[in-house]
């Protein structure tokens, strides 16, 4: 156990102000202006070389958004937001094709090494040929708002896999964007996801083609840079007929006052018989001990099991942001599909998380799993939200849920808020919840085994996630069992 | 110097006082019986001897080697070597026995400046000291006390004690739930950590459990302090005639 035993140590030298991500990195930007408007979504547009329908559809979201409100109904609070006060694009500069790593701006290497990137990846950064046979990571490294680096294409390519900035694909794969960009999250979808689809700077795309197994994680790593820039990635992955992907992605942001806003649109499609399992680490800042600062997520992921017999699943640990507004969902359109939602939602001091998912059973004999641990500490308010639906045709749909929720300390809140609709009599649908306290007698059971009262925290956690964690590709569930022990520092006075 | 000593000891809980002045000394090699009554306080001492939340010392000391043991948190005590068996070991749900038992172990490793052990010398030292007391390595799998049965929850303390190697050893009510056979077990593996440098408090409510471990010193409590010392013949004693005569001498 030199992971929790490394963790702990870690945990001791944090404290809840010494956000550990919380550095900058100095580099020149290059910034639309100020606010949003039609012309900051043709400069973006135009940073892109986008093509013309590109525009078009951006411009259409735009109009879209100015006649939408922010939702309202999370149980989240927020002061509102100044939407003319944010920069909408910012990219590093010079921006010019890398081809090696000598090209790429040392500042933005050194940033990597302080978000202490695996060791793996930094010898994809830095080619590191590593022996055959051995499994690979892939990263499209996402600094602000532009790829700096994309790596291992070249074997992608030999396998038919097409792995790139989105902004990318846009000009050199514009038959399948077409096809599918905004059709599982559409421009008119929801306040965030339309202001997204009007203003997105970059994200990933990727295609797996039929029968294509992908030949290794792909792994994307976020990070928000800019003061005031708010950060709308977009994401498309289409699995073709009876391919499968594993992709991974993981999240840090440096600390700072202002609120920052991230929006982003995570769309899946799988064909007949294809997987896509899509996982997430997220530890953006979450605000200091007065609950000042930090990240505002407010995204729309979602998944379309489009075609027979496919799969998506989606599996998350989130720790950091100020407020989550997250519902990771499958929509289950093929016949006999199928939708996994596995998630860690840990809250600690000022934290508010509203997070959970959908399963919209629709096409026959598919079948959903829901998974969700809830960890509440300090002041924080954590919520589950989920709603379970099985339409007229959904015949012989069925769904387990399980929600359990870990209190630590008194003034938390833990809240679980399921919606369960069957229009059909053959679905049948399990709901578990439960809600506990973490124990002083199991704590002192450790501690007097020698574990140190936050060793004892982090022990008693990892074993309520375990199921959880157990989903997690092994590359992050080390990291993330980690990243539980250090988002609870503090939480035992 | 005594490997613990408590001198006139006070502990309250709440507004109510436990404890009103216990005194006992205990030197290695020794083995200890404390007896007494429902409600004499002989859990209450073996609580703030591990340092459990919510007992306050108002007089009195505790020292262990000669230090200050209620200065100490409950993990640097357990670092010293003091280990309680727990009359109602917990269970802790996902983490596994095997992970338990090597985070506490180098837990206490660490913090007395000892080098971690490595898998392959744990692993040794675990499969050799459950074999002994007879624990499935299916047990060491499964997440600790986790659908455990009495006599299992109390031979995973003891497989605990074992591995620790602590010098005090503090058992609690340990044959509470057990029936005969597993009590021989559990004693047997008590028996076998018997040694010149460890002492070993046995508390209980029965003298049967002294059949199996026999005391070299056996303590009355009643009403929170120890109103008679002696032998293990005390004990027998004790058996035939009961508690109620040292109600009134408390």
């Amino acid at each position: 156990m030199a992971a929790l035993q490394e963790t702990v140590d870690r945990v001791r030298r944090v404290d809840v102000d010494q956000y550990r991500y919380g550095f900058e990195t100095v580099i020149e930007s290059d910034k639309a202006p100020k606010g949003l408007s039609e012309d900051t979504v043709r400069f973006i547009s135009a940073k892109k070389n986008e093509p013309a329908w590109m525009l078009e559809w951006r411009l259409e979201a735009y109009r879209r958004w100015l006649t939408m409100a922010e939702p309202k109904w999370a149980r989240v609070h927020y002061p509102k937001i100044n939407y003319q006060d944010l920069y909408y694009y910012s990219a590093p500069k010079p921006k010019k094709t890398v081809t090696s790593l000598d090209e790429i701006d040392p500042e933005i290497l050194k940033t990597y090494e302080k978000l202490g990137i695996p060791l793996r990846e930094v010898e994809v950064l830095e080619g590191v040929v590593r022996p055959e046979g051995e499994r690979r990571i892939a990263v499209d490294a996402v600094f602000d708002s532009v790829s700096v680096a994309t790596t291992f294409k070249e074997e992608l390519k030999k396998a038919g896999v097409i792995f790139m900035p989105i902004s990318e694909a846009i000009r050199e794969h514009p038959e399948l964007v077409k096809k599918y960009l905004g059709t599982v999250v559409p421009t008119s979808d929801n306040f965030f996801a339309t202001l997204n689809s009007a203003v997105f700077s970059d994200g990933s795309f990727v295609y797996v083609p039929p029968g294509v197994r992908c030949p290794m994680e792909l792994s994307t790593y976020f990070r928000i840079n800019e003061r005031n820039t708010g950060q709308f990635e977009r994401t498309l992955i289409i699995a073709d007929k009876g391919a499968y992907v594993s992709y991974l992605e993981g999240c840090t942001a440096p600390q700072r006052d202002e609120n920052q806003l991230h929006a982003a649109v995570v769309e899946l499609i799988t064909l007949d018989d294809a997987e896509i399992k899509y996982s997430t680490v997220q530890n953006w800042y979450p605000g200091n001990s007065e609950g000042l600062g930090g990240i505002y997520n407010f995204v729309t992921k979602r998944g379309d099991c489009r075609g027979n017999n496919s799969k998506i699943s989606w599996t998350q640990v989130e720790t950091g942001s100020a407020i989550t507004w997250k519902y990771p969902s499958c929509i289950l359109r093929g016949d006999n599909s199928r939708g996994e939602f596995y998630s860690i939602a840990i809250s600690n001091g000022h934290q508010q998380v509203d997070s959970g998912t959908k399963m919209l059973h629709l096409g026959k004999n598919t079948t959903s799993r829901i998974i969700s641990k809830g960890i509440a500490a300090g002041v924080s308010q954590n919520t589950y939200r989920g709603l379970v639906t099985a339409h007229r045709k959904a015949i012989g749909a069925r769904n387990f849920t399980a929600c359990d929720s870990l209190l630590i300390g008194d003034k938390c809140g833990a809240h679980t808020v399921p919606y369960i609709e069957a229009k059909n009599s053959s679905a049948l649908f399990e709901h578990e919840a439960t809600t506990s306290k973490i124990s002083e007698d199991v704590l002192f059971y450790c501690v007097q085994r020698g574990l140190s009262q936050e060793e004892a925290v982090g022990l008693v956690v990892n074993g309520f996630v375990k199921d959880v964690l157990q989903q997690l590709p092994m590359e992050f569930a080390v990291e993330a069992q980690k990243l539980i022990s250090i988002s609870l520092e503090g939480s035992v006075g | 110097m005594p490997l613990l000593e408590v001198k006139n000891l006070q502990v309250r809980v709440e507004d109510r006082e436990i404890l009103h002045g216990l005194s006992l000394v205990v030197n290695k090699g020794e083995v200890h019986a404390i007896m007494g009554p429902n409600g004499s306080g002989k859990s209450t001492l073996s609580h703030v001897i591990a340092g459990k939340p919510g007992y306050e010392v108002t007089a009195g000391e505790v020292l262990f080697n000669g230090e200050d043991l209620l200065e100490m948190s409950p993990d640097e005590r357990a670092a010293k070597g003091v280990f309680l068996a727990f009359q109602y070991p917990v269970e802790i749900p996902g983490v596994a026995t095997m992970t338990f038992l090597r985070t506490a172990l180098n837990a206490q490793r660490k913090a007395r400046g000892e080098s971690e052990f490595s898998t392959p010398d744990f692993l040794k030292k675990v499969r050799e000291v459950a074999a002994r007391l007879n624990i499935p390595q299916d047990m060491l799998r499964r997440g600790v006390n986790v659908g455990f049965s009495g006599g299992e929850k109390k031979r995973n303390e003891i497989l605990q004690m074992a591995l620790f190697e602590p010098s005090l050893c503090i058992l609690d009510e340990m044959d509470s739930g057990l029936d005969i056979d597993a009590l021989r077990i559990a004693a047997d593996g008590v028996n076998a950590l018997r040694s010149s440098d460890r002492a070993i408090v046995v508390i209980t409510h029965y003298q049967r459990l002294l059949n199996y471990i026999v005391p070299d010193f056996v303590h009355v409590m009643s009403r929170g302090r120890v109103v008679k010392s002696g032998d293990k013949q005390l004990a027998l004693e004790l058996e035939a005639s009961g508690y109620a005569q040292f109600e009134d001498a408390a």
